[in-house]
Order: structure tokens, then C-alpha cells, then sequence
């Protein structure tokens, strides 16, 4: 009998037989923290008693969350992570180089990895062919101390896409229209497996859009084959040689299939406060929003840039909204300066963040007022996320943010390119 | 046998409502920190709860974050177990290395307020208030053994590697 990706990568570093509904020990080849859990984590570590990290050169902390640092408090929880660093000998990625989940992507997972992260947006790395999911700060201490963890193999469920997405249809309306039917525990403790020629043809940037949202349908990972797409990619961030080919048997056992003919998705918004209350762009028409978010792990990428970067061009943003866009990495951020779409969006009235998480959970940078709306290309809209429990958000894709930023409306961008 | 009262909650609460990002910088001042919880679901449920009381839910509970301190906070609080219809994964697994027992079982009949009794041993939860009996579904066996020890770090110190 085949076997899923899930299953074929959890029996590989198991070194057993990895079957839905078993439970495995796994080896754990990356692990990582950032700066909102990882402080946990370092004194659940030393609590458990372990000396030393199993795997150095595999332990990363990341300063993303609150950087650079807007209080004293958060600022000592970094020095906590610093000092944990130099103790141990593991990698620390501090303030301006970017968010974890995208670091993650262009220099660390590797397809066929089990990669642990306390952070839920871990999922990202599954765009790459990795099993790669979220944990608390416990477990993540232990992987810490022991380079292995336990897993129940998840059930898997295909969702096979066909067709080609319209013009200003994108990888983030294809994930919102999922989670959609999913809901947002339609996946619990199972694993997504994307598959059909839409996705075979998706370059890695718009998979890791649709990898990073699958914990919002509930899921323990999102998971592409790693194919010639994956290995042009690795080769793009000068790592080819991490590439290994990885895919489903074909007579494995899925759970369930979904099929999305994705040549007739349209652009779609997740309404507040929930993920999965979603809608096509043009019933929001109208809906006035004060601030547009770009950025995040879910949509800060180059290609993200670049979108709304096309539509700004020559362009102001509406009187009464304003625009922040924070790009994923110091990588994505130079990029974007070189390509001048960094100048096109200050032109067009933005405000550049430095690399970071800062906006999405409300931490700093970017609060909102009571009463006011935010157009957001992250992937959670839970009532209070961004910062004030008054206030209201919509998710969509970084040309929906952008066609929105010129109306000062909730606004389809097939009216804007 | 655990004996307390229930504080009902809906579908969906996120670890946001349980603790909302805004308070990041007292994540490493629990007592602190422990003043908010849930305070974006219900503002008054802080300063109601009491050593012992259960936090019942419906569908989808602690969905969202990993932040581990959403169930740390809600213990600190006082709670003594969460009963809930289901329950997001990583919550899930993330409750139970806190030693904090997280049962699935139908919650619809359990009203804000009533007197619950919970038998872990025996699966059991009784609703004194409504003369009802619930029983809740089964933790996975690794689960329970890390459950039984109080959580994961008491686990791993006591045994210093996972006994499946």
C-alpha cells in the first residue's frame, strides 16, 4: 500500500513504517523559536535539565516578533535569547533579517525534513516538501534537548487543483477559498496535501502562501511534492544541492479529496473575526478601510512586492488610507529597493516597515484604532489580532490590498490592473 | 475527582482572545500576564475565576497561536481542566505538557454557572446542577502517561527520554 508525503517523511526519519493514526518518534533535523515563545523555551529547557542542545548548528533563534524592540520587557526577553545563543552555539538571526518562516524557506528546510518550530505558522516550510508544523514551547524545549519528538502520522487530505488561476486571482484567494469550505477546524490534526496542475505549475513563493495558511483550516502541515519548481528554487537561493526529489505514491490512502477547478476561483476576502468566513472580493465592495497591511510570513515576499508595486505605480494611496508594507526579509527588502518597488510604494504614499512580524498580532507598528478596518495580506483576522479588540480586519491578497489602498474601499483588483 | 464551576464559552476561541498579542512583553511575567486571560472573550472572567473552576467551550477551542502561555495563563488562573466539543491540535498537545487535563466531550448541555465534578480515572464528568453525566473521549496513551506526570518537563525529567 503507498503512502502519503506525510507518511513517507514520517517513516523515513522514524525509521519505521508510518502509517495515519500511528504514533511515531521522529528525528527533528531543524528546530526553531522566535522571539514571543522562545523565552519559554530557553527556561523550559534549562528546567528539564538538558546541558546541551542536541544539534547546534540546527537550533535557530529568531528575533522577528517585536523587532527592533518597542518596550524594555521585550527587550530583555531578547537578551535572553542572545545569551542563550552564545552558551549554546546555536544560530541567532536578530533584528532586520526577516520573519522566521521565510528565513526558514530560503536557507534552512530541505524537502524530506521534519522541521519543529514554536511558532504555528510553521507550516510554511511544507511548501518545500517538509513536514513542518507548530508547537508549544515545551515540546520545542525537549526537541531542544532530545533532536527528536513524538507525532501521531496525520491523516491526509488531497486537495487536487486544476486549471489555470485568472488574471488578479492569486495563490492567497486559492487558500482563502479553501479555508472557506474547509472551516477553520475542518482540518484538524490532519495533513493537506496539495496536488493537481495548478500547484504543479505554482512557483515555491505562491506554495508558501498556501503552505503557511493550512493551520488556519486547522491542519498539522500543508505539504507539496518537492519537484523541479522546488529545485529551480533552492538553486535560486544558491542551495540546489539540498534538493531531493519527493512525492505520493499514487495508490496512497487519503482521507478525503477536494477538487478546486481553480480556473474559476475569483478574488476572495476573509471577513472578522474568523478565517474562514469568507467571501468573493466584489460582495465587500464599498466596505471603507482605514489601513492596507503587505507583508507578513503569508504574503511579504518579492512577488508580493512586485503586485502591488504594479498597481501603486503613478498611483496615490486614498486620502483617508493608509499603507504599510513590511517585507518578509532583508533579502526581499533589497530586492524590492533594487527593482525600485520600494520608491514606487513611497511614492504612492506607504509606510516601509523593516522585516518583520510587528503588525499581524498586534504587537507594535501598526495598532488599530476602535472602530477602524484594516485590509491585511496576513492570514489571521481574529477579533483583538491587531492590537485592538474594536477594531476589524479583512484578509486578501497583496493586489486586493493594493486596489484597496487607492479606493480607500474594499476593492476587486481586475478593476485595478 | 476534581469538583468546580463552569465559565462557558462559544465556539472558535482563539488563542488571541485567550491572550492577545498587545500583552507580548508580559509573557515573561505570568502572575502578570495571568490578569488578562481571555479578556477578549469575556473581560470579567480574570477576576471571577477561582482555584478549581473549568473552562467549558464548544467547537474549535484554543485555535490559532503556539503560544504555550494561552494554557499556562488559564492554569495560573486557577482552572483546573478544560472541557470542550474539540479542540485545535497544537492547544491540545500544548495543555497536556502543562499537565492541565483538556477533555473532549458534548458541552452543549453544560450552563455558565453549574457545578461540575470531573473523575479523570473513570472518564466521567458529572453536571450537579443539571443531575446530568457526560463522558469524555479518550486521551491518547503517550498523552496520558505525560498527563499523569504532571507534564512534559516532569516527564523528561523523570524518564529523560519518551516511553512510548
Amino acid at each position: 500500500m503507498g503512502k502519503t508525503l506525510a507518511e513517507k517523511i514520517l517513516s523515513q526519519k522514524s525509521g519505521s513504517d508510518a502509517r495515519a493514526g500511528d504514533i511515531v518518534i521522529a528525528t527533528v533535523d531543524l528546530v526553531f523559536v522566535q522571539d514571543t515563545t522562545g523565552p519559554l523555551t530557553v527556561r523550559q529547557f534549562q528546567t528539564s535539565g538538558f546541558e546541551k542542545l542536541a544539534n547546534p548548528a540546527k537550533t535557530v533563534l529568531f528575533i522577528d516578533h517585536a523587532a527592533p524592540s518597542p518596550n524594555l520587557e521585550l527587550s530583555a526577553d531578547h537578551i535572553l535569547l542572545r545569551n542563550f545563543a552564545r552558551q549554546t552555539g546555536c544560530q541567532i538571526h536578530d533584528v532586520g533579517e526577516g520573519i522566521c518562516h521565510q528565513l526558514v524557506a530560503e536557507s534552512l528546510a530541505k524537502p524530506g525534513d521534519v522541521i519543529v518550530g514554536a511558532d504555528s505558522h510553521t507550516v510554511t516550510a511544507g511548501a518545500l516538501g517538509a513536514f513542518a508544523t507548530g508547537m508549544g514551547s515545551s515540546d520545542v524545549a525537549v526537541v531542544f534537548g532530545l533532536g527528536k519528538t513524538w507525532f501521531r502520522v496525520p491523516e491526509s487530505i488531497k486537495i487536487a487543483a486544476s486549471g489555470n488561476l485568472q488574471k488578479g486571482v492569486f495563490a492567497k484567494d486559492l487558500i482563502l477559498y479553501l479555508i472557506g469550505k474547509l472551516g477553520a477546524d475542518g482540518a484538524t490534526y490532519k495533513a493537506l496535501e496539495f496536488n493537481g496542475d495548478t500547484v504543479g505549475k505554482m512557483p515555491v513563493p505562491e506554495r508558501l502562501t498556501i503552505a503557511n495558511m493550512a493551520v488556519e483550516a486547522g491542519a498539522k502541515v500543508g505539504l507539496f511534492a518537492a519537484d523541479e519548481t522546488t529545485k529551480k528554487y533552492l538553486r535560486e537561493q544558491g542551495r540546489v544541492n539540498d534538493y531531493q526529489t519527493i512525492s505520493p505514491d499514487a495508490d496512497a490512502t487519503y482521507e478525503q479529496t477536494m477538487n478546486i477547478e481553480a480556473n474559476k476561483l475569483e478574488p476572495m476576502v476573509a471577513k472578522p473575526h474568523s478565517v474562514d468566513n469568507t467571501a468573493p472580493v466584489r460582495e465587500l465592495k464599498g466596505t471603507k478601510i482605514q489601513q492596507v497591511f503587505i507583508g507578513t510570513c503569508t504574503n511579504g515576499r518579492l512577488e508580493d512586492i512586485a503586485i502591488a508595486a504594479k498597481i501603486l505605480r503613478e498611483k496615490k494611496c486614498h486620502p483617508e488610507t493608509r499603507l504599510i508594507v513590511g517585507p518578509a526579509s532583508k533579502k526581499v527588502l533589497m530586492a524590492a529597493m533594487k527593482a525600485g518597488y520600494i520608491q514606487t510604494l513611497i511614492e504612492a504614499g506607504a509606510a516601509i516597515l523593516p522585516p518583520g512580524c510587528g503588525p499581524c498580532l498586534g504587537l507594535h507598528q501598526g495598532v488599530l484604532g476602535k472602530g477602524e478596518s484594516c485590509l491585511s495580506t496576513a492570514n489571521r483576522n481574529f477579533k483583538g489580532r491587531m492590537g485592538n479588540p474594536e477594531a476589524f480586519i479583512y484578509l486578501g491578497s497583496p493586489a486586493t490590498a493594493a486596489a484597496t489602498a487607492i479606493a480607500g474601499e474594499i476593492t476587486d483588483p481586475r478593476e485595478a490592473m | 475527582m476534581l469538583r468546580g464551576k463552569a465559565f462557558k464559552f462559544g465556539d472558535d476561541i482563539s488563542t488571541d482572545h485567550i491572550i492577545p498579542g498587545r500583552y507580548a512583553h508580559l509573557r515573561s511575567n505570568l502572575p502578570e500576564l495571568a490578569k488578562h486571560v481571555l479578556e477578549d472573550a469575556d473581560p470579567s472572567f480574570a477576576s471571577r475565576v477561582k482555584t478549581g473552576d473549568f473552562i467549558v467551550a464548544g467547537n474549535n477551542f484554543g485555535l490559532g497561536s503556539s503560544r504555550e502561555h494561552a494554557p499556562l495563563v488559564i492554569k495560573l488562573a486557577g482552572a483546573r481542566a478544560i472541557l470542550a466539543k474539540s479542540v485545535a491540535r497544537i492547544f491540545f498537545r500544548n495543555a497536556i505538557n502543562l499537565g492541565l487535563p483538556i477533555l473532549i466531550c458534548d458541552t452543549d448541555k453544560i450552563k455558565d454557572g453549574d457545578e461540575l465534578e470531573i473523575d479523570l480515572a473513570a472518564g466521567t464528568v458529572k453536571d450537579i446542577t443539571n443531575g446530568s453525566q457526560l463522558a469524555f473521549g479518550k486521551i491518547p496513551e503517550v498523552m496520558l502517561h505525560i498527563l499523569d506526570e504532571g507534564g512534559l518537563i516532569p516527564y523528561i525529567k523523570k524518564y529523560g527520554d519518551f516511553k512510548l
